[in-house]
């Protein structure tokens, strides 16, 4: 966990990104998305498969162009910038991938890799300034700076997330969506990835928002702890508030599902299930949904309420 | 011994924390990777090498392609004639020390004709194989890369024009247009090239939404950057095996149009042109249809051996299947 300089530095508003699934009907992959993140926080989100994080970090970064609502970086709204306005923009927001093995392009070096960012943002003068970088990032990142020649086919899957790693902070970066980083590791090797995660955010003043459905690890990383459910964000709080203490079902249901480390208390713990409300989140474009708003239930601990 | 131990548990030895001992492993050291470094290239090559099938088919490539560029000349500094040089008084001569490959009806000497004709043929494949590589890629490109309407409405077009028969349009070409080597290529890129722009618009898709294009993305990468240094390096395996196994496609065409009188005019020789040359006489000369028609066909089998080689080597996966 970070240092914490209580400045918003993203702000997210009104965020939807619906897609068009044919025959009139939409898939509202995030729906109404409000939720700020403090300059070197780590805000963790949780949810099942399928329940919009991805695609709610992917159009943070305008990967994907949004459909309605604003994100804004230190004050700015990145989905009003230009194309070369929002190339600069990306050197203060970067992605670290689920997949180590689809994440690195395999044609290309480690050197390459990292080195892209350098080049497309012009950041290194001479290629022995680029290579000193590169071998500074591999430093960084705890891999050896002989590597720098290989390709990624060679490397395990906990040293290629460190190569993606090394690759996000290249440009020097003050903001990293973590997308799912660990869940494609090996249990022995996610502890690595995620304590390297938590070094380069102290020495570095790094924000996070990560992603994951490990609840657990979650909780070990982030400050506060988002819910999303069916592309709506359904809970919001600080960790240990959220989990000591959760209120919408969805959370509870979620929360109870965590496997314990004891096999007779695991064994005769209680699932609270929870059905599907509505059917998920495919619908006809017009066809209303039920409107919930996140409602501060104590300070700084949000949940959606029906209106 | 060992079910003894299994058996009798008392006698287990009590492990305390003072049995252990740290091993001192140095992390950075156990993570030192002992394997030659191979590039993508180099591993291809490597797995291309061990297969026996494919390298008899680049080796007799490399053989007819030598040949064809020096075979003429030699027989030109041995005997001192040319394709075109006839001897009215030695036609349709058997295979001797002074015609390698005998001579045709008027008197040319077929090895010569022969050599210069797989030339032509192979000018012909190669040349018509790239303008394909070239306009299919570019073409499938556009269409895999900004997908939607765009691709709706070139695939369409590819697709009117895939379906009018390609012969008939070569044939039109060339009756309009004087025959000539440049017309051939053009008749057969004018339709040959949509293969190779589905191959690539299908690459293209499946690869435009891999997390190394995002992450490329993500540090902002420009529409070059994405599609000359990520999408279409990785689509390169397929690509040049559809190039590898369209070489020959063209030559059979080119073959086919020149035995159907279409194709170069003689007196330059083609291969197609001397099979129709020879088919008059061929129970009585069959010499002269075998040497160009074994050539094709060889040209032809090499070509699919080392196409089939490179899609196992490029691939590893999709053998076997």
């Amino acid at each position: 966990m970070g240092v914490m300089t209580g400045k918003n530095l993203i702000e997210v508003e009104g965020l939807k990104k619906y897609f068009n699934v044919g025959g009139g009907k939409v898939l509202k992959a995030v729906d109404n998305l409000n939720f700020f993140i403090r300059e070197g926080e780590t805000l963790g989100m949780v949810g099942e498969s399928g329940c919009g994080k991805s695609t709610a970090g992917r159009t943070i970064l305008r990967l994907y162009e949004p459909t309605g609502g604003s994100v804004r970086f230190n004050g700015t709204d990145i989905y009003k910038l230009s194309p070369g306005k929002m190339k600069a923009m990306r050197r203060d927001m970067q992605m670290i991938f689920q997949d180590p093995y689809a994440s690195l392009n395999p044609r290309f070096t480690v050197s390459d890799i990292i080195g892209e960012a350098l080049d497309i943002h012009k950041m290194a003068g001479s290629s022995g300034e680029r290579k000193k970088r590169i071998e500074e990032l591999l430093d960084l990142v705890g891999l050896n700076t002989d590597h720098a020649t290989r390709y990624p086919h060679e490397f395990s899957g906990g040293q290629r997330q460190r190569i993606g790693i090394a690759r996000a902070l290249a440009v020097n970066p003050k903001f990293i969506i973590c997308d799912e980083p660990i869940s494609a590791l090996d249990v022995s090797i996610q502890a690595q990835v995620v304590n390297l995660l938590q070094e380069l955010q102290d020495r570095l003043g790094l924000t996070y928002l990560f992603i994951a459905h490990d609840l657990s690890m979650v909780k070990h990383i982030s400050d506060r702890v988002a819910v999303m459910y069916l592309g709506k964000m359904v809970e919001l709080a600080d960790s240990e508030e959220l989990y000591s203490n959760p209120i919408h079902p969805y959370t509870k249901s979620l929360l109870s599902a965590i496997p314990v480390p004891d096999p007779e208390i695991e064994s005769q713990k209680k699932r609270i299930l929870m059905s599907a409300e509505g059917g998920g989140p495919i619908r006809s474009a017009d066809e209303k949904t039920e409107e919930t708003s996140l409602v501060e239930v104590s300070p700084g601990h949000w949940v959606a309420m029906p209106h | 011994m060992a079910n003894d131990n299994i058996t009798n548990k008392q006698s287990l030895p009590v492990v305390t924390a003072n049995d252990f001992e740290p091993v001192n492993i140095n992390e950075r050291e156990s993570e030192v990777i002992k394997r030659e470094s191979l590039t993508a290239w180099r591993d291809t090559w490597e797995r291309l090498r061990r297969n026996k099938v494919a390298m008899s088919g680049l080796v007799a490539l490399v053989v007819i392609i030598i040949a064809s560029i020096f075979g003429p000349y030699v027989a030109y500094w041995v005997h001192g004639y040319d394709y075109q040089t006839n001897d009215l008084m030695a036609t349709n001569q058997k295979p001797s020390a002074l015609h390698w490959f005998g001579t045709d009806d008027l008197g040319r000497d077929m090895f010569v004709r022969t050599w210069s004709g797989a030339r032509i043929s192979l000018i012909v494949g190669v040349a018509a194989a790239l303008i394909d590589l070239f306009i299919g890629v570019i073409y499938g490109g556009i269409m895999g890369y900004f997908g939607g309407r765009v691709d709706t409405i070139m695939n369409k077009f590819s697709e009117v024009l895939y379906a009018i028969p390609y012969l008939l349009v070569t044939i039109l070409l060339l009756v309009v247009f004087e025959p000539s080597l440049g017309t051939i290529i053009l008749a057969l890129t004018i339709t040959g090239w949509i293969n190779m722009s589905w191959i690539v618009r299908g690459e293209i898709m499946k690869l435009k939404n891999r997390e190394y294009v995002l992450a490329s993305r993500s540090m902002g990468a420009g529409t070059g950057r994405l599609l000359f240094r990520h999408l279409l390096p990785n689509a390169s395996g397929p690509i040049i095996v559809t190039l590898t196994l369209s070489v020959p496609n063209a030559i059979f065409a080119e073959s086919f149009l020149s035995f159907l009188g279409l194709g170069v005019q003689a007196p330059i020789s083609s291969l197609g042109s001397m099979v129709e040359n020879a088919l008059t006489g061929w129970m009585y000369y069959p010499w002269r249809m075998l040497f160009p028609a074994v050539l094709i066909s060889i040209i032809m089998l090499a070509f699919n051996l080392l196409g089939d080689g490179l899609r196992d080597a490029l691939d590893p996966s999709l053998k076997n299947k």
